[in-house]
């Protein structure tokens, strides 16, 4: 059953914005699937009286009171990114020439 | 992008031939001292990226914990709006990529909100429009980008931008309403008062400052036109960035017009996303929609559920303060007023001005006379808020106090205004420095009295002939030498017995 298309993969990729080839989406296509296959096997498990499970752990209500703790120092952030000006992290143009 | 002319119909012709829906999606950014999952704090107005960690900066490895005011304050505007509060809820992933948003998702909430089902009375000319809300959702704020490179801060043409995380991570609370059918030609003004009473609650509660301006309150309006009488509704577009009250009405009032051209000429509607330009009161068509949202939700596995109790939930209504709807009713009742005078009332930001004026001894009437009167004057002229004016209830109240106890009279009152306002200090502090108080029966009045009558013999004459009220001419000119620190009434009163010896 192949149930993940070359189509698909492409679609994921871009979200990811992930560039890959045509021979790449091929090879993965096939990947996913059998990924999607193993993980699959769960559903067999999954009868209507179970419900759907997102957490591992019994627990509810995990929260912290509403109180300020020190940030890091912002030489420490921009030091982690590609490029910054004026305090800020710089990215290249947002909107491209189409827009 | 902006198609620079639209064609538009006159307002009240749309209405001949459609019918609108209007709805409305609401950000409120929560006044928390710390952050929705991390605990940088949120103060507006610091220097850029100076409030961000590991946690709200996206680095793998990174584990955020909810903040339980955040939860509470949001579970607080639910029941405010009359919600169903969820025995479980849950946080998603809303996956996009932009770079404000450092994660590559937006915590947010999905298929399972805190609160559902929910519904605002608004009032638009005497007539009451129930407004349903859908849900009330936690989410978080994304950075602020800065444009680089076109013109004037704006995306397009843009070379470059750059980023601020400070914002990115404090708490938002999304309000989101159900369509609104049936408002007719007061859909606009329906929108903006929905609004402006969803503003007036968050802030009784105290959860935010909900300052527009500063983008506390942010809002989206959805709006779709119908042919009269269709079941059916139209293909709605999303209008953003609608940052003032006014503006909300302006954007469903600029829809209304373009969308019934479009539709005239036998076009479609476009769903989509179109920006609101406050300088015109026009919208024009967004971002592209090519990748039109696949958020690829799903349950955030960083955050456990949320399942807030009964005991919980009660506690958190115990603390409901009492609600503005609720408030002005009372407040009508006490003093005596209209519905009408209310919304006066309302709409100039005076309610709770006045209402501390009352609380600090003034009369309704008087407080009122003051805020409405000269003091809405001022604060017309001088383009601010009431509430921004450099005066206190607690100054109106006791300049009323002067007044009434006659140290001063209304016109000396004013001037007493002015000094309060330059920063000169309290009512009576000005009164004192600026011997500004009425003057009794003094030897400085006498003499004025004298001299007046001194200098007009043609006057005297024709008030012993009979014609007393030529008197008047006499007080205005007592008034005038004491630059209007006399009491008239005493003044005249001097006048007759010196010159009819009564
Ligand atoms: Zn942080």
């Amino acid at each position: 059953m192949s149930s993940i298309s070359r189509e698909d993969v492409a679609h994921l990729a871009r979200l990811s914005r992930l560039a890959v080839t045509d021979e790449e989406l091929d090879r993965f296509a096939g990947q996913l699937d059998q990924v999607l296959a193993a993980v699959a096997r769960v559903g067999e498990a999954a009868v209507a009286d179970v419900p759907p499970m997102t957490h591992a752990v019994p627990l509810t209500n995990v929260l912290r009171p509403d109180e300020v703790t020190p940030s890091l120092s912002r030489d420490v952030v921009l030091a982690g990114a590609p490029a910054a000006e004026d305090g800020r992290i710089r990215v290249p143009r947002i909107l491209g020439d189409a827009e | 992008m902006t198609s620079t002319a639209d064609r538009l119909v006159e307002f009240d012709e749309v209405l001949t031939r459609y019918e609108p829906v209007i709805g409305l999606e609401t950000h409120v950014e929560l006044g928390t001292a710390s952050k929705m999952f991390c605990g940088c704090a949120t103060t507006f107005g610091a220097e850029p990226n100076t409030h961000t960690c590991p946690v709200c900066l996206g680095m793998p490895g990174s584990l955020p914990v909810a903040n339980a005011a955040a939860i509470e304050a949001t579970i607080k505007i639910g029941l405010a709006l009359g919600c169903r509060i969820a025995n479980w809820s849950r946080f998603a992933r809303k996956n996009y990529f932009y770079p404000d948003i450092p994660k590559g998702f937006q915590t947010s909430q999905y298929d399972e909100p805190l609160c559902v089902a929910g519904h605002l009375d608004v009032e638009v000319d005497g007539t009451t429009h129930r407004v349903e809300i859908e849900r009330v959702h936690l989410e978080e704020d994304t950075g602020k980008n800065l444009h680089v490179g076109g013109a004037t801060g704006r995306i397009h043409g843009a070379d470059h931008s750059l980023i601020d995380f400070n914002r990115a991570g404090i708490p938002l609370v999304e309000i989101v309403t159900r369509p609104v059918p049936g408002a007719g030609r007061l859909a606009p003004e329906v929108a903006r008062a929905y609004v402006t009473e969803l503003r007036e609650i968050v802030q009784a509660l105290g959860v935010s400052d909900v300052r527009m301006e500063q983008g506390s309150l942010r809002c989206d309006v959805n709006i779709s036109l119908n042919p009269v009488g269709d079941l059916e509704w139209g293909t709605r577009t999303e209008t953003k960035n609608v940052n003032s009250l006014r503006s909300v009405e302006r954007a469903v009032r600029f829809e209304m017009r373009r969308q019934a051209a479009v539709l005239d000429s036998g076009g479609r509607i476009v769903q989509e996303t179109r920006h609101f330009h406050e300088d015109t009161g026009t919208t024009s068509s967004g971002r592209s929609k090519e990748e039109a949202t696949d958020y690829r939700y799903f349950p955030e596995p960083d955050l456990v559920p949320l399942a807030p109790d009964a005991d919980w939930i009660e506690k958190l209504r115990a603390e409901l303060p009492e609600l503005p709807a609720a408030r002005r009713t009372r407040l009508q009742q006490e003093w005596g007023i209209s519905g009408t005078e209310m919304t006066w009332l309302a709409n100039a930001g005076a309610l709770g001005l006045v209402e501390q004026t009352v609380a600090a001894g003034a009369s309704p009437g008087d407080a009122r006379k003051w805020w409405l009167g000269d003091l809405a004057r001022r604060a017309n002229e001088a383009g601010t808020e009431l509430g921004e004016l450099a005066v206190t209830p607690a100054q109106v109240a006791e300049l009323v106090r002067l007044v009434n106890e006659g140290t001063i009279n209304d016109g000396l009152a004013r001037q007493v205004l002015d000094g309060v306002l330059a920063g000169q200090g309290d009512p009576a502090q000005v009164v004192e420095a600026q011997g500004l108080a009425v003057m009794g029966e003094s030897d400085e009045l006498v003499a004025a009295v004298e001299a007046a009558i001194a200098g007009a013999p043609d006057v005297i004459a024709k008030v012993k002939a009979g014609k007393v009220q030529a008197l008047g001419a006499l007080v205005g000119a007592v008034m005038k030498t004491t630059r209007g620190k006399a009491d008239a009434p005493t003044v005249k009163r001097m006048l007759e017995e010196r010159v009819l010896g009564s």
